[in-house]
Formats: C-alpha cells, sequence, structure tokens
C-alpha cells in the first residue's frame, strides 16, 4: 500500500504572507485579555471604531471594538443568523448589521468568540455615522455601563474654529469621565507618549499600505482587510508598533523578490466601502481570475488617513481635528478627491464601489463618486450591491456577472 | 434569416476560411442559441430554460445543429452566456450577456449608442462607444422586479397571455397607478385594482409604466445616448417599449432578433476570439 500525499502547492505557499501567523497570536492575545479582565482587575471599554482611543490606552482600559468582533462575525458567517436574532428582537432589518449582530450576540453570548466581555464603559464617536449613537445607547442600558458620547461636527469641506473648541471641550469632558470609571487621576504625559506611539503606528500601516505602489503589488485590499485589525484595536501600543515594523520589512522583501498578491497581476483595481466579509476569498479568487488585483481600499487607509491633522507635539489638542475629519466625516466632493488621489497614487485601472446596504454615510454619495471619477480620469467602474455581514444581502449570480462584465470592459 | 446582415466586427478578410460559431444563451427563463456561418446568421432556436440550465445548453445547442442539419465537428467555436454561462461546459469561453448583447446590437446597427435588454431576470442599460465596445453599464440590483418575470407573473394574475399583453396596454385610456417595487406587492396591487373595476388594458398599461419608469432610472446612470436599442425578450412587449420612450423621451429601436441577440452576439464574439 502506498500512501500518496497532497503536492505541495509551492507557488501558492510562496504568495503566503508569513506574518499572519503572528497577526492570529496577537489577536488571540488580545481578546484573552479582554476576555478575562474582570479576573485580572482590567477595565473594558467598548468604543466605536473612529473613536479616540489613546486616552483609554493611557488609562491602562482594554479598548473593545464591536465593529471589529462584527467583521469577526461576518468572516464566520454567523451574520445572517445573529440580524434574524435581533429582527426578532424587534429591530429593524434595515438597520446596520453591525449594530443588529452585536446587539443579538449581547443575549446570546454567540459568535465566533462567544460573545465580547461585558464593558465596564463605552466610549461612541459619531464621526463614522449616527446609528452609533442608538446603538451605543442600546448596550449601555442593556449592561448597566456608563456611556460617553463624543460629538463630531461633519466637515464638509473645511474644520472651523468653533468645531475645534467644541470637539476640543468635548475630549476634557472624556478625560474627566475616564477619571470618574477607573477612580484616579488622568496622566497628560502618558497620553502625549501613546500619541506618539499612535502616531508612529499609523504611519507605519500608510507605509505598509504604500508599498502597494509597486507593480505588482506586494499584497491586495483583501490582505489589508485582516492585517488592519491591530491599527484599529491596538493603535497606541507599541505591539502594533512592532507588528507593522515586521509586515513592512516582509512587504519589501516580497517587493524585492517580485512576490505579487495575484500570479501575472496585469490589472489594478481601487476598491470603495466596507469588505463583503463572508466573501472576501470568494472576491479575492474572482478578481484573481481575472489577473486583477485589487491594490488599494479607501476603507483600510481610513486608519491613517487624518494624520496630516495629527501633531504629535501636541497630540491631545490636535485629536478634535484628527478625529473630525475622517474619511466618512468629510463631504462627498472632498471623498472624490481622496478617491481620486488614490487613484494617481496606486495607478489604477479601476475603481470598484461596494453599495453597503447597511453603512449609509459610506454609500451615499458613491454614485456622484463614480461620475467624478468617469469625468475626470476616465475609468471603468463598478458597483457591487451587498451587506457587509448579512449574507442575505448577497446574490452571486449578479455580483459575478457584474465583475466578468466589468472585466471584460477592462480588457477590451 | 439574416442573410445580407455582415459583421462588421469579425475582421475577417476576404479568402479566409470560413467560421461556423455558435453562441449560446442560457438565460433565467428561456435559453436561446444561434449559428454564425461568416459572419451571417445562418439560424436560430429557443427553449424553455428549465430547472436544469446545463441540460438546457445542450439541448438548445443538438437541437439547433439537427434542425440545420450541421454537424458537431464543423462547430469551430462556441461561446456560451447568460446566467448559466458557466454552466455550459462544452463552450470555448464564457463571455457575460452584457457584452455579448452589446456586440449583437451593434452588429445590427453600428450605429447604436444605448443597449436596453430586459430580459427574465435582469434588466441592463449598456453604453457603447463608437467601437462598438461597452463603455458603461448598469444592471438592477438584488431585486427583479421590473424583468421578465415580473411581467410573467402579472399576466398570471391578470389571466392574459403574455403574448397579448403589449396590444391591450396600447388601448389604454387612463393607465393605473402601480407603485410597488416589489414584484408579489405589486401583484397584490394588480388584484386589489381588479376588485375595484379597474380595466385589464388599464391595469397593463400601469405595469408597463411602472417597469419603465425603473428601467430608464437605471438607464439614466450610464446615460441615455440615441440611437437606443431595445433587446431581450421583453423587447416583444410593444407596451413596454411606448413606456420606455415616453419615461426617457427617447425613441427605441426594436431588435428584430431581440430575444436572441445576447447568443448573435456570443457567435459573433467566438468567431473574432481565437
Amino acid at each position: 500500500m502506498t500512501i500518496t500525499e497532497k503536492p505541495v502547492d509551492t507557488e501558492k505557499e510562496k504568495r503566503k504572507i508569513k506574518s499572519v501567523k503572528k497577526m492570529k497570536e496577537i489577536m488571540t492575545h488580545y481578546y484573552i485579555d479582554a476576555k478575562t479582565a474582570d479576573q485580572t482587575g482590567k477595565k473594558v471599554a467598548w468604543i466605536t471604531s473612529g473613536g479616540p482611543v489613546e486616552p483609554l490606552i493611557a488609562m491602562d482600559v482594554i479598548p473593545v471594538y464591536p465593529e471589529n468582533h462584527g467583521a469577526m462575525i461576518g468572516a464566520s458567517k454567523m451574520g445572517a443568523d445573529l440580524c434574524e436574532n435581533a429582527e426578532a428582537m424587534g429591530y429593524s432589518g434595515d438597520l446596520c448589521t453591525y449594530a443588529l449582530a452585536d446587539i443579538a450576540c449581547s443575549t446570546v453570548n454567540g459568535g465566533p468568540i462567544g460573545g465580547l466581555p461585558r464593558p465596564d464603559m463605552l466610549v461612541c464617536c459619531n464621526n463614522i455615522c449616527g446609528t452609533v449613537l442608538k446603538w451605543y445607547e442600546v448596550q449601555a442600558r442593556y449592561y448597566n455601563a456608563p456611556l460617553f458620547i463624543l460629538d463630531t461636527p461633519f466637515c464638509h469641506t473645511e474644520f472651523s474654529e468653533e468645531a475645534r473648541q467644541y470637539v476640543r471641550r468635548q475630549l476634557d469632558e472624556y478625560l474627566a469621565f475616564l477619571e470618574t470609571n477607573c477612580g484616579r487621576k488622568f496622566d497628560q504625559d502618558h497620553l502625549a507618549e501613546v500619541g506618539r506611539l499612535s502616531m508612529e503606528g499609523q504611519r507605519l500601516w500608510q507605509a505598509v499600505l504604500d508599498t502597494a505602489i509597486n507593480k505588482p503589488a506586494p499584497m491586495s485590499a483583501f490582505d489589508a482587510f485582516f492585517h488592519l485589525a491591530l491599527i484599529v484595536t491596538l493603535r497606541g501600543t507599541k505591539t502594533a508598533i512592532d507588528y507593522y515594523t515586521e509586515l513592512l520589512d516582509e512587504m519589501k522583501t516580497r517587493v524585492a523578490g517580485g512576490i505579487s498578491a495575484v500570479p501575472n497581476e496585469k490589472y489594478r483595481l481601487l476598491w470603495d466601502n466596507l469588505p463583503v466579509w463572508y466573501r472576501t476569498r470568494w472576491l479575492s479568487d474572482k478578481f484573481a481570475s481575472h489577473s486583477a488585483c485589487l491594490v488599494a481600499d479607501t476603507y483600510t487607509s481610513a486608519w491613517c488617513g487624518s494624520l496630516k491633522y495629527m501633531d504629535e507635539t501636541d497630540f491631545l489638542n490636535s485629536m478634535a481635528e484628527g478625529y473630525s475629519r475622517i474619511y466618512l466625516n468629510i463631504g462627498t466632493d472632498k471623498m472624490a478627491d481622496m478617491v481620486l488621489g488614490m487613484i494617481d497614487k496606486y495607478d489604477v485601472h479601476g475603481l470598484v464601489m461596494h453599495s453597503n446596504r447597511s453603512c449609509k454615510p459610506y454609500s451615499l454619495g458613491q454614485y456622484d463618486i463614480q461620475r467624478i471619477v468617469q469625468e475626470k480620469r476616465g475609468l471603468p467602474t463598478l458597483i457591487i450591491e451587498a451587506d457587509m455581514i448579512d449574507a442575505r444581502s448577497f446574490s452571486e449570480s449578479q455580483v459575478e456577472t457584474r465583475i466578468d462584465a466589468f472585466m471584460e470592459v477592462l480588457k477590451a | 434569416m439574416a442573410s445580407g446582415i455582415r459583421n462588421p466586427i469579425s475582421g475577417m478578410e476576404k479568402g479566409q476560411r470560413v467560421m461556423l460559431t455558435i453562441g449560446i444563451d442560457v438565460g433565467s427563463i428561456s435559453a436561446k442559441a444561434v449559428v454564425v456561418k461568416d459572419g451571417e446568421l445562418m439560424g436560430s432556436k429557443v427553449i424553455l430554460t428549465g430547472y436544469n440550465s446545463r441540460n438546457a445548453g445542450e439541448k438548445v445547442f443538438g437541437g439547433l445543429l439537427a434542425e440545420l442539419c450541421i454537424s458537431r465537428d464543423a462547430v469551430d467555436r462556441i461561446v456560451a452566456t447568460g446566467y448559466g454561462r458557466n454552466s455550459v461546459d462544452f463552450a470555448d469561453k464564457a463571455v457575460t450577456e452584457i457584452t455579448c448583447h452589446a456586440t449583437g446590437a451593434y452588429f445590427q446597427d453600428p450605429a447604436i449608442r444605448t443597449v436596453i435588454d430586459i430580459g427574465g431576470q435582469d434588466s441592463k442599460a449598456i453604453a457603447l462607444n463608437s467601437a462598438g465596445r461597452v463603455r458603461d453599464f448598469a444592471m438592477n440590483d438584488k431585486c427583479a422586479a421590473g424583468t421578465g418575470r415580473f411581467l410573467e407573473v402579472m399576466a398570471r394574475a391578470l389571466e392574459v397571455d403574455l403574448d397579448a399583453f403589449g396590444e391591450k396596454s396600447l388601448q389604454s385610456d387612463s393607465p393605473a397607478v402601480i407603485s410597488s417595487l416589489c414584484t408579489v406587492f405589486a401583484e397584490s396591487e394588480v388584484i386589489s385594482l381588479i376588485a375595484k373595476g379597474e380595466s385589464r388594458k388599464n391595469i397593463i398599461a400601469g405595469i408597463h409604466e411602472s417597469v419603465g419608469a425603473r428601467v430608464v432610472a437605471m438607464a439614466s446612470r450610464v446615460g441615455i445616448q440615441e440611437p437606443v436599442m431595445m433587446t431581450g425578450g421583453v423587447a416583444r412587449n410593444v407596451g413596454v417599449v411606448r413606456a420606455l420612450e415616453k419615461r426617457s423621451g427617447k425613441s427605441i429601436l426594436v431588435s428584430k432578433f431581440a430575444q436572441v441577440n445576447g447568443a448573435i452576439g456570443a457567435a459573433l464574439i467566438a468567431a473574432v476570439n481565437r
């Protein structure tokens, strides 16, 4: 009897990003720390993805992101089921599916990691959307935990002095909120240090994303969707800096060795909006089958997009502007400018936009951005209708036909 | 049936060996096949798709060859299109219906700049450039309201033969208002209109206007540049064509080969791409 071993696909092995393993370890430890916080005496704060996390890190509070958890729920294909649970609780199916899944998950301790740890406090910043206000109020009531809301005015084009003062004063209230709930004085010097680490982490993340300027790109947006987790959850820590330093080195090595994310990269595309978490593999394979690589995206770059407004030497004061002028809190014209900038920077052949049923602030204005891109760059654009975690909003044959037709246009 | 129509894009030169290519369009309702020989349409066949799209592709292909007394060996290349394109495993290549409808329309009239294709479960607007290439396209999203299946459901509710829908709606004096976007809800809207004593012709005209409004809104995203050609099975419904014209303010040419236009495009592409 002979034992036949499955041959190792060396080509595929070569393309695998080695840092993935490390990343998984870090995220596992992070969630273990968060879920055992009640035993270690640490406090846990739930915070929105665009919220100012640095003061939490400075106070040694573990930040937990329901949106990152939402992404995990989506990737584990558990979104639709949890959304149905929330609908059964009486929440409208038209709401954001991150909110629905999170609210439902709290009641059943479900999802891929058996639910998030109970929050000692919640921090909600409405720079990403309006839904978070009601979502966090619901959860604050459910857990009977204090909620801090940071209101960032919408910045159509400019950031006024009044807006700066308005947000800056709230930051003082935020620090006071943390002092009350942690039972100790806030250490401003420590915040300055955390701010420095945060900005260094963001610069490194930007540098990682920028390696995709190379042709062929050593990583794709699908890789960025995965490696994003640390700049969201551990921004302001040395862990994030060390990891992204390593990842950047790996990317540089790949560039030097000509190792590309997609074999025989011929077409370079820009992705807009959140990933379709339950279909990232399918979409990645679909585009790769056309020798197309999504080399950049507007989503993962949002966690370093407002660096230009931040000041390392005056971190606390600059947070007001930095956290207000993020991608989802600016006017459509400004968003279009950023999209055009990325089109030029990454030298792409086309734009793929995910019209995300859940995310209104991200999806509103996409048709205008599409028109602006067509007028100013003459590039083909594609809009895919889906939802970030609810597979009920995804029709495979519809999406497949759109992608195939879009690629036929690009190839013609 | 199409003798005299030459293929303006096949790029064939005089003296080149005659190419015999097949286009197979497996749609959600019907499967179509055509034979193109040396840039001329030799024949076509349409059958119902049924539940098995692979079988439908095989059946319409085999049936057409038998009718035209062509042996399989004589076929140079096959291109499959339509929602079942990937299940036609004996095809040399699969190409989307968007590219195929554009190619088919351009073959019939190179001046065409916009194609509106309404099939069984898809409606599409395709913008063409002067070379007959797809410049941009828009498709209906997750909902199939305003497509062939929608009209089928309405015909059943009204107990009117779908083929008579077009003519009946032209007799309307005051089209009813059908506001629901959902096929199932629109059906109950139709049933309540019947209960209120609204005439069939006005209800049908209202259904066509709702299709027209939906498709024109979608097509406007790519810009409805004239001349406009309508393709797909629904193009045979004159009521929908009139409603589209009324809503868009543009005149619409109906392809003589509306239902098999996608298959024609596929066969032409098969002749070009070797």
